[in-house]
């Protein structure tokens, strides 16, 4: 070889979860003092390739090599050793610490008695912040910075630690626009010193902009890498999504118009609703026998939205109103006695897994079941009833919820609020990680309920979620809603042009 | 517009999405192979091994004492064991609860102490008490002893759900105030003299079975009643079993806690007023070994650490391991310093099994 071999090539990699192929046959190639984009759908394979660069991921086919030295990490902490580091969307610095604490971390330098050396650990972690062009105070607290600050500390100590190849899951996504500017000129100034950035993300105005080439997953295969300045946002969600396949194009650029009810009355109304990072100023509108559906990427604050309205979180600014009437919700309870319900994104939070199925169905219909005395045979009965109604199968009220299949425990989840109906129903990735038979059968269910005239909220991260369910779509972007999709044409890829 | 295409192009979208998915959640779909009978057995084992261990437990300790000591298997000593128990039965019903929502309350002996030495400062005290307390009649001493027990009962509630203190650390602060309120009133004295119907109840018998005993059992039952046959029991093992998912399903968790708080605070305090009667005076630090007895005796029962599994019936054979334990050694003469040991053991031997059945039954999630 002439010039030196690029700091990471990947060959033939597969992998594959219980059977089902995550990756199937991935080449990577990362140049020297390069920033490589990396865009996919949601279970593209882009976190799965950086998951086995990391060493989280011990077991794949494929060969990779750093340096042009055959590798096989069996940790984060061989990735680590070989100069790969990896900055994940949840930050894990320490914010009790100080900056210069959290730049050395596991690597304070010691006097020869063993004992921290304050002095020279600030020394070390100044001069290395210095050297980055990174005007930060050592001696700050971490959890005082703005988290723009933390994660660029982060960085510094991914590279303090000797890595030559960053991985940045996610960066630009809790970051406000300046902030965003302050990162990329960061990185562009790091990169003449030698290390190659991965940049993983959903933002594709961030990725086009940051990026000297960028690659695209679909379905676990790189499809193509490209220079960012041959190609534009369209291009490159074209290729997200599969077109240009034949007919896999038509499902995701089939358009179609939106069924919203404008003129139906408002159920639930919030106005002004912020809650510290996660949303601002959140004022939409639920109505009667409408499925309002927010899509937005994860940690975009839709999760903290949709709590906020069960009563689970308070919110800082703002007014909810329910019926005209404003709400100050204290509890959950309080919330269910208003006519709220809620069905969380994942099965953990909604269920009692050692307990029988009718006792998850009727928890939340207990008080208008009973005045002080359960009546268990009711209960069955009742939930019998509600289980047929959501095809639990096997329909059996004392089966352990442990015992069921995934989609027959979120079904069960769901079957909770089918008794007395609610006035409002919250749903959070009501289909996420089911199979077929369940989301159809989710899906006729919530046309059910708005048939019934109840207003439904749907949040989600997968853009077939909204797409399937929703009357009318909002797009939720760092915290803050932006566009409205309403009584227009859409499909999937007008949804993430607009994300 | 037509709604009809909207409608199939929209069923067409949701039906393209669903190929993908399929194959990655067919495995939930495939039937699981025939087990064989064995194995059966031994997953049924397993899955009761929370009640059972206990059981087996207690029937190996009655067979080994009742080989070892002729004394032990007689029908005066069965009323021994009964009556033996039966302080601790009335503070380990509340404290079921409270172990069943997946909390602790380290301050029950304390409290009980405190409810004890109350009824007795509010007594006419004989001339030798050197103390500087208000007599009052025995109903109105009474009374005023469970106000102050539930008083002491909704600070550890407030301090639980209102301020966030765990129970832990919040059962220790009311363990020392409870002790303080006993120093105070008694200041180093003993008081003998209690209400004529805590005497009755705590000390008398109605023909051969001794009130306490009867009060243990009651107070048993009327926890087993409520943690089985009523919402707000339902509501105990749901905020147990999963406390987030109670919460999503719109269950008032802080008040759930702040009750079952209130309810072993109450429940101690009815063992300690008792208890005074039953041991024949009220004095400091009289009930503190009865804390990690009571907590002993819901753990070696069964109920789960983590909440939301065991019950009553648990406790009552964690009562009477204890028990028969305790009494068993008297009978077998065993040296009384090796005693405590071999009790901390067993407790040891508890607590291994209870986090190996919760492990066992996560996994089968």
């Amino acid at each position: 070889m002439s010039e030196a071999a690029p700091p990471l090539q990947m060959a033939g990699i597969s992998k594959s979860f219980g059977g089902v192929d995550a990756l199937t046959d991935v080449d990577f190639t990362l140049h020297k003092g390069e920033i490589r984009g990396l865009v996919g759908e949601n279970g593209a394979g882009k976190s799965t390739l950086m998951k086995i660069v990391a060493g989280v991921h011990a077991e794949y086919q494929g060969s990779m090599r750093v340096n042009g030295r055959e590798v096989h990490f069996r940790s984060a902490r061989d990735a680590l050793d070989a100069g790969i580091g990896m900055v994940h969307q949840e930050l894990s610095t320490v914010p009790e610490l100080t900056v210069a604490e959290n730049v050395l971390l596991g690597r304070q330098p010691t006097n020869r008695y063993g004992i921290i050396d304050w002095a020279r650990m600030v020394r070390e972690a100044g001069d290395h912040l210095h050297g980055l062009g990174l005007d930060i105070d050592p001696h700050a607290r971490m959890g005082s910075l703005p988290v723009g600050m933390q994660q660029l500390v982060e960085i510094s100590r991914v590279l303090f630690s000797g890595a030559h190849i960053i991985i940045l899951d996610e960066p630009t996504s809790a970051l406000s626009p300046p902030e965003v500017e302050r990162l990329f000129e960061v990185l562009r100034r790091l990169r003449q010193a030698g290390p190659s950035f991965v940049f993983i993300s959903h933002f594709l105005d961030d990725v086009l902009r940051i990026s000297d080439s960028v690659t695209v997953f679909h379905n676990g295969r790189c499809v193509v890498t490209e220079q960012a300045a041959k190609i534009d946002k369209q291009w490159l969600i074209e290729r997200m999504i599969g077109a240009g396949h034949g007919e896999l194009e038509a499902g995701y650029t089939a358009e179609f118009r939106l069924d919203s009810r404008l003129d139906a009355p408002v159920v639930l109304e919030t106005e002004g609703l912020s809650l510290g990072r996660a949303y601002r100023d959140v004022s939409l509108q639920i109505r009667a026998g409408e499925v309002l559906g927010i899509y937005g990427f994860m940690g975009c604050g839709q999760v903290e939205l949709a709590r906020t309205l069960f009563g689970k979180l308070r919110p800082d600014a703002g007014a909810m109103r329910l019926l005209g009437k404003t709400l100050h919700l204290g509890s959950t309870a309080a919330a269910r006695q208003a006519g709220l319900a809620y069905v969380p994104e994942n099965r953990r939070s909604m269920l009692f897994y050692q307990e029988p199925i009718y006792k998850n169905v009727t928890i939340s219909i207990l008080e208008r079941l009973s005045r002080l005395f359960l009546r268990p045979q009711e209960e069955r009965r009742l939930a019998a009833e509600r289980i047929k109604q959501v095809h639990v199968v096997p329909p059996r009220v004392n089966r352990l919820v442990a015992t069921l299949s995934g989609g027959n425990q979120q079904k069960v989840g769901l079957a909770k609020w089918l008794t007395f109906l609610p006035k409002v129903l919250i749903l959070c990735e009501p289909t996420r990680g089911m199979d077929v038979g369940a989301k159809a059968d989710v899906v006729k269910i919530v046309r059910g309920l708005r048939e019934k005239g109840i207003g439904i909220l749907v949040t989600s991260t997968e853009p077939e979620t909204v797409l399937a369910l929703a009357d009318r779509i909002l797009v939720m972007r760092k915290g803050e809603i932006g566009h409205e999709f309403a009584g227009e044409l859409v499909s999937k890829d007008r949804l993430l042009a607009a994300s | 517009m037509n709604s009809q295409a909207n409608l199939s192009a929209r069923t067409a979208f949701s039906q393209h999405h669903e190929i993908h998915t399929m194959t990655a959640l067919g495995t939930d779909l495939a039937t699981p192979p025939a087990i064989p009978t064995t194995e059966r057995l031994a997953h049924w084992l397993r899955g009761r091994m929370r009640n059972l261990a206990p059981f087996v437990t207690l029937l190996a300790l009655i067979i080994f004492f009742s080989s070892a000591s002729p004394s032990f298997a007689t029908g005066s000593n069965v009323w021994n064991i009964l009556t033996q128990v039966s302080v601790s039965a009335m503070m380990a019903t509340g404290l079921t609860f409270v172990l069943l929502c997946g909390e602790i309350d380290l301050s029950v002996g304390p409290m009980a102490n405190a409810a004890g030495v109350l009824v007795a400062y509010f007594t006419l005290q004989d001339a030798s008490v050197n103390i500087a307390n208000i007599p009052l009649p025995g109903g109105v001493a009474i009374v005023l002893a469970f106000i102050g027990i539930l008083f002491l009962g909704l600070v550890t509630a407030f301090g639980v759900t209102r301020i966030g203190i765990p129970t832990f650390i919040m059962t220790l602060a009311m363990m020392e105030i409870s002790s303080g309120i006993c120093a105070i009133a008694v200041r180093g004295q003993i008081a003998y003299a209690v209400p004529d119907l805590v005497k009755t109840l705590g000390a008398g018998s109605i023909g051969p079975i001794p009130w306490i005993v009867i009060i243990g059992a009651l107070t048993l039952a009327v926890g087993h009643f409520v943690l089985t046959y009523t919402r707000f029991g339902r509501y105990v093992y749901m905020v147990g079993g999963n406390r987030e998912a109670a919460e999503y399903s719109g269950v008032n968790v802080r008040m759930v806690l702040a009750a079952v708080m209130t309810i072993c605070a109450l429940t101690a305090g009815l063992a300690g007023i008792l208890g005074v009667a039953h041991f024949g005076s009220a004095q400091q630090s009289e009930f503190d070994d009865f804390t990690i007895d009571s907590i002993a005796a819901v753990v070696v029962g069964g109920t789960s650490l983590f909440g939301g599994q065991g019950g009553i019936p648990n406790t009552i054979i964690g009562l009477f391991v204890l028990g028969v334990l305790n009494n068993g050694l008297d009978h077998v003469r065993i040296d009384s310093f090796l005693k405590i040991l071999i009790r901390g053991l067993i407790l040891l031997i508890a607590l291994i099994i209870n986090v190996y059945a919760q492990r066992l039954r996560a996994k089968e999630e």
